[in-house]
């Protein structure tokens, strides 16, 4: 078997990871399978694309690439931009849709149809901006060099790779170790118990949102580095990334990152080994045994 | 003209019809029962490749073809539907309800990958094609043949119809309706909610299996492209514009929304120059889907809504449960 098949395991992994922590939240805190989240990966991959557009129609000298890398200064000012963009598509989303009904009260499986509807409402516009020809952020060709152990990478797999660690960890610390997210696994406890004792349950929510949703973009902004953007990315991505959430356990951070990863890899060695068409049934292979075995995930705690 | 125009109507009718099939098995699943299915595609997908393959002539360059007659392909389409709905049921009808959501959303895009892939068995990405269509000896006087047609699907409609109000007003209907507004009343009365709720699943699916198959050799030809996404997005418009739990609902919401993407397509298709017309097209989606979470926001009953049925009899036999709705609201009696 080819070693770099574990190189690209690891960064689709990595992509997967990020837009499941996204997922995850969302069904811990808000209790509904959200099945738009992978339209904010797409839509977070435009928001960057559009606006390293315009910056580097401004100003030319922000598209000279960086060091190593195939970009230049626009991407990442652009990805923050995107970040903000795509959170605040999430916050929008919820104030017309999602909050409506849970003022409502509405039973799980009616936000779970709303968030279809949302999916495939957002996935369509994407489709009508920007055409549903791929894009790229460069057209620049990296080569990749030896890093050791048989694998090669380019500079801009590996930034990805420390970039997604970076995230996670800093997600995990601030669920574990700050105010809000004691609030956060809180609010996913009982969401009536940790109103009663004075927990702002709405700032909970817009965070779960802002961080899911920033993230997502993240991971958007990531697979059109490394792949290309598309507005049907979301809905291929939405099977792995539910079959993350749920293999890492609803709720558990390392654990979809971990999961995300397993996905990647799984994926990665079913192109070797079976043949690149049957990629995107590895998800749904994970997703049956998992439901089969293990339904609460690896760490995940029993219903 | 007026002959175009009634060839047209006919052919607009079957072909809604066949999506109210679709319609009426997700009302099974979604309307009676409150199970969430985001894999409509795949299932329907399945009933038209097992009828395609049990009925087509033998074709050399791919398994099967083999040469049954219409009925057999019918049938054999909604039981192998109705089974592969079983085994998803069973895998994740006892877990949380969005899991069955998920799942079915897994089965959508494996049956797709399935029969893009498996080019020995479905054709590939060039489909199936000479499915032997009803009626065929009659082809050549077209207005009798396309009657026939549409007549074929309003039995099958109304037969369904008929069926499925009969068993929600049976003891097994009301079992579904009890198991689905409270899940702890219905155990306590010993009903076994898990297996209801799977033959629900089971019994829809076979359904949209069935739909799946007469839609196959209604336009003869099939291939993965008709079992997108989009598809079973807009089965759950039709369902949820009709008014989920209604039967006639459901056939109404298929009839109305089949005919506003006829009538937006052929806008499109008219107003747009062709280099924009798949970028228009995906407007006519956005505008379906804004519709659906405006319906859930706004009217989440849909046009008819569910018509409520109590207790036929004024004593409730020893296999019924009790309805009880809250004093203050009106019971209505059943219209029918």
């Amino acid at each position: 078997m080819n070693p770099q098949a574990l190189m690209d395991g690891l960064i689709t992994g990595s992509m997967i990871g990020l837009g499941a922590i996204g997922v995850t939240l969302t069904y811990s805190i808000l209790r509904f399978a959200n099945f738009a989240h992978g339209e904010f990966v797409a839509w977070g991959a435009y928001f960057a694309l559009a606006v390293s557009g315009a910056l580097g129609y401004l100003s030319g000298s922000l598209l000279t690439p960086i060091g190593p890398f195939s970009f230049g200064w626009s991407l990442p000012i652009a990805a923050v931009i995107a970040v903000a963009l795509t959170a605040g598509l999430a916050l929008l989303v919820d104030a017309v849709l999602f909050g409506p009904l849970r003022e409502r009260r509405s039973a799980v499986i009616i936000l779970v149809m709303a968030s279809f509807g949302a999916a495939l409402t957002l996935r369509n516009l994407l489709e009508f901006i920007f055409t549903s020809q791929p894009a790229y952020f460069t057209k620049a060709l990296q080569i990749a060099f030896p890093i050791g152990g048989g694998l090669r990478a380019t500079p801009d797999q590996l930034l990805t790779l420390g970039v997604a660690a970076v995230l996670v960890a800093s997600v995990h610390l601030l669920l574990t170790r700050t105010a809000i997210g004691r609030s956060m696994r809180a609010v996913s406890e009982n969401q009536q118990l940790s109103g009663v004792v004075g927990i702002d349950v709405r700032k909970v929510i817009r965070t779960v949102w802002v961080l899911g949703a920033g993230l997502a973009c993240i991971a958007g902004v990531m697979a059109g580095l490394l792949v290309q953007i598309r507005p049907q990315m979301g809905l291929d991505l939405l099977l792995p990334l539910f079959a993350a959430a749920i293999l890492g356990g609803i709720g558990s951070v390392p654990g979809a990152m971990i999961a995300g990863l397993i996905v990647g890899l799984a994926e990665a060695l079913a192109v070797q080994l079976i043949g690149a068409e049957w990629r995107s049934a590895i998800a749904f292979v994970i997703l049956v045994v998992i439901l089969l075995l293990r339904p609460q995930g690896l760490f995940g705690r029993p219903e | 003209m007026i002959f175009d125009l009634m060839a047209y109507g006919a052919f607009f009718l079957t072909m809604a019809l066949t999506y109210a099939i679709i319609c009426l098995g997700l009302n099974v699943q979604w309307g009676q029962t409150g199970l969430f299915n985001v894999g409509i595609a795949g299932f329907v997908a399945i009933g038209a490749y097992v009828s395609a393959l049990l009925t087509t002539p033998d074709a050399p360059d791919r398994f099967g073809g083999f040469g049954m007659p219409i009925v057999i392909g019918w049938l054999g389409g909604a039981l192998v539907t109705g089974f592969a709905t079983f085994l998803v049921g069973a895998l994740t009808i006892r877990l949380r309800a969005d899991y069955l959501a998920i799942a079915t959303f897994g089965v959508a895009v494996a049956v797709q990958l399935c029969v893009l892939n498996l080019e020995p068995v479905t054709g590939g990405p060039f489909g199936i094609s000479f499915i032997p269509r009803p009626f065929a000896s009659l082809a050549g006087n077209p207005s009798l043949f396309s009657a026939l047609n549409l007549a074929v699907l309003v039995g099958i409609v109304v037969l369904l119809y008929l069926a499925l109000e009969r068993l929600a007003r049976s003891p097994w209907g009301r079992v579904l309706r009890a198991i689905r507004e409270d899940e702890t009343a219905a155990l306590a009365l010993g009903k076994n909610a898990v297996r209801f709720r799977l033959q629900a699943f089971a019994i829809g699916g076979a359904i949209m299996g069935l739909a799946g198959a007469t839609q196959a050799h209604f336009i003869g030809f099939i291939a993965p492209d008709n079992y997108m996404p989009t598809l079973t997005f807009q089965v759950w418009a039709m369902l949820i514009v009709g008014g989920s739990g209604n039967n006639r609902g459901a056939i109404l919401g298929a009839v109305v929304v089949w005919g506003i993407w006829a009538v937006s397509a052929s806008a499109v298709s008219a107003l747009f120059p062709p280099e924009q017309q798949a970028r228009a097209a995906s407007l006519q989606i956005v505008m379906i889907g804004a519709a659906l979470c405006a319906i859930l926001l706004l009217r989440p009953r849909g046009i008819l809504g569910e018509v409520r049925m109590f207790h036929r009899a004024k004593v409730p036999a020893a296999g019924d449960l009790p309805a009880n709705p809250p004093a203050n609201e009106p019971v209505h009696a059943e219209k029918s």
